[in-house]
């Protein structure tokens, strides 16, 4: 459809008042919520994804188009809620105890928002039993840890055992990243996956889902 | 009592070079910078381990170790002088009698290094800014402040001769800014949040090495230009809109100057030649020899101007050679050896060229960092009043050295690079000159992330 193209169009170019303008004229022509969605946010973003893994846009140009992405939610977000519609997946995130670096967590965040992911952020500096306490809450299908120092990052591992230990383990698959990580320190410790960077976190995440898009 | 820079303390710049200052200074234990040597500053930290209570004594012998490394390297390389690096970690700062005991285990190191041998030595010690563990952060008080202030107290009674610290007031809209690439923000973040809150710690950090007779080393942008840097690093940011913020960056590190800070500057601060050619004060920098820490596209240029020669961070970790702190002291040792060459045969402004003329053509971040564009930089601030206006003035000096630079074929820019640095153009020159005019807009767009009581509004 013409109108989904352009609004994937508009996201990648960032234009905020286009995709919101669009948006609500596709709603009131009666486009289903989950296929303006899926087949012009979602597939707007994934090609933002792929322009920034190649090195064609940059981060603002990136947080334009998911701003853009947002406002558009704005619209969609009670409707689909109507529908009983789920996001494709819950992602919690969080930087382990001791650690107080947030910025590519936060990337991490954003990008995967913008492939349709529902987000709780758990922020930094955050205690295995809270991580514990907040899986429990929200339930979520992955778990995001971030780590910056040599020193802290050991504390991947003290908060994957506290949710080994609480029962959860099974219940989760468990995403690691940040400047010291390694797939090789992944493996070690016993997580599901390690990302280099926001961009491949959502590549992982869709791996880890069973997503093929 | 501030002191104001209205003139440049290196106004030539044919004089703004390594290993020398207007104004020298002797700490340590006979360390004398910028006194026509450059000496290495080895800085290091711990391999990855736990660090609590439950494992403290293993903490205090990596320590151990590391100081009778740079016993042992130093000895064997006879450098005529160094400077080690104790970065505090956060536990070690939010427990201020960790970073004392410690301060304590190297400070016996250098003494016996200096004792034994006669190498002239000194300790720096930085305690973490810790303040940013709540959302916002809180600068001005809280328990994060006291063991801040409480950890330079006891660092400064353990014998630390220097101290410096990589603050972070301003960095929560400066993070947001920069993503964002919203010059404004960034001009806003560094120009008024961040000098104001250098100001009001910069007060108490002088006050307290005055207290304890140490010398009161300096600052860093590392939050703001650093991650700036290593964004652009890895393709996320355009390489101009870091080469604007580092010159923007120098404005918020000169304030512990005005405050009463006279160096050396911290290894980490980039935009120590615009604060060696305001000041006069020695600097320290890293550049090519860091990579055992990070990347850079600056690793030549950055030294062309620096007292102390630094690798930035090593872990205590095995290399094939040895003990990596060892191996990255070796390396900066070499680097010295060249410098102080280059120095007593007078052929230092040919090493200097070749420094900088290696670096700044390839990358708009090495062009902002050479000797001609720190003397536009410094120029431009010292001619302006106020820190958001100085702020401002650095940004646009850097835009215009750049577009220049393209415009003369020393520099290549890209399409996509290109475009950024038009717009940063336009958008820095559409900036208010006063800071009043912008606060109302800064408020509105940044105002969940920065509390007004941290920065005295």
């Amino acid at each position: 459809m013409k109108e989904l193209q352009d609004l994937a169009r508009f996201l990648e170019q960032g234009e905020s008042q286009k995709v919101l303008a669009l948006t609500q004229q596709l709603v009131d022509s009666g486009v289903p919520p989950q296929t303006i969605l899926n087949d012009g946010l979602i597939a707007g973003m994934a090609v933002v994804g792929e322009k920034m893994r190649n090195g064609e846009m940059y981060l603002p140009e990136v947080l334009q188009s998911a701003g853009a992405m947002k406002a558009s939610l704005r619209i969609l977000q009670p409707l689909l809620a109507r529908e009983g519609a789920q996001s494709r997946g819950k992602i919690l995130i969080g930087t382990v105890k001791g650690d107080m670096h947030d910025i590519g967590k936060n990337l991490v965040g954003i990008m995967l928002q913008g492939a349709g992911f529902e987000i709780v952020d758990i922020g930094l500096n955050v205690e295995p039993q809270k991580f514990v306490a907040a899986i429990a809450e929200h339930t979520p299908a992955i778990v995001g840890l971030s780590a910056m120092l040599t020193t802290t990052m050991l504390n991947m591992k003290t908060t994957i055992d506290a949710v080994a230990a609480a029962g959860l383990r099974s219940n989760v698959k468990i995403l690691i990243g940040g400047a010291p990580a390694s797939q090789k320190f992944a493996d070690e410790i016993g997580a599901d996956g390690y990302s280099r960077d926001a961009v491949l976190a959502v590549d992982k995440v869709k791996q880890l889902l069973g997503h093929t898009s | 009592m501030r002191t104001i820079f209205k003139t440049l303390a290196i106004p030539d710049q044919q004089q703004l070079m390594f290993g020398r200052t207007p104004k020298p200074l002797t700490c340590g234990f006979g360390l004398k910078l910028g006194n026509g040597q450059v000496y290495p500053e080895l800085n290091f930290t711990l391999p990855t381990m736990r660090l609590e209570e439950t494992n403290w004594g293993a903490v205090v012998a990596q320590y151990e170790e590391i100081g009778s490394i740079i016993e042992r390297a130093a000895a064997r390389l006879k450098p005529p002088g160094l400077m080690a690096e104790f970065e505090l970690l956060p536990p070690m700062t939010e427990h201020p009698s960790w970073g004392a005991e410690l301060t304590a285990v190297l400070l016996r190191h250098l003494e016996h290094l200096h004792q034994e041998t006669g190498i002239a030595c000194a300790l720096r010690v930085t305690p973490t800014d810790i303040r940013d563990v709540t959302k916002p952060p809180a600068l001005r008080s809280g328990k994060p402040l006291e063991l801040l202030l409480e950890s330079f107290e006891q660092c400064a009674a353990a014998g630390a001769h220097v101290l410096s610290i990589e603050s972070v007031g301003g960095k929560e809209v400066h993070d947001e800014a920069l993503l964002y690439g919203d010059i404004e923000g960034v001009i806003f973040a560094l120009g008024v949040l961040a000098s104001r809150d250098m100001e009001f710690l910069w007060e108490k950090i002088v006050g307290t090495c005055s207290k304890h007779n140490v010398v009161p080393g300096g600052d860093s942008a590392c939050g703001f230009a650093n991650t700036a840097m290593q964004l652009a690093g890895q393709g996320m940011l355009p390489e101009v809109l870091a080469s604007v913020v580092r010159a923007a960056s120098c404005v918020r590190s000169l304030v512990a100057y005005e405050c009463g800070a006279f160096g050396p500057s911290k290894d980490c601060a980039y935009e120590g030649p615009v604060i060696k050619a305001i000041t006069g004060a020695p600097i320290a920098m890293e550049g090519k020899s860091a990579s055992c820490a990070h990347f850079s596209p600056v690793g030549n240029v950055a030294a062309a101007m620096c007292d102390l020669w630094s690798n930035e961070s090593v872990q205590n970790v095995r290399l094939l050679s040895g003990p990596a702190p060892e191996a990255y002291f070796e390396l900066l040792v070499y680097d010295c050896r060249l410098f102080n060459q280059a120095l007593e045969t007078k052929t230092e402004t040919m090493y200097q060229n070749l420094l900088v003329s290696s670096d700044i053509h390839l990358s708009p971040q090495a062009f902002v960092l050479s000797p001609e564009s720190t003397m536009r930089i410094a120029t431009a601030v010292v001619k302006e009043s106020g820190h958001y206006a100085q702020t401002l003035a650095a940004a646009k000096e850097a835009t215009s050295l750049l577009s220049e630079g393209v415009r003369h074929k020393e520099l290549q820019l890209n399409s996509r690079e290109t475009e950024w640095l038009e717009r940063m153009t336009r958008e820095l020159d559409a900036l208010p000159s006063d800071e009043q005019e912008m606060l109302a807009t800064m408020q509105e767009r940044y105002g969940h992330l920065f509390a007004d009581d941290s920065y005295g509004f």
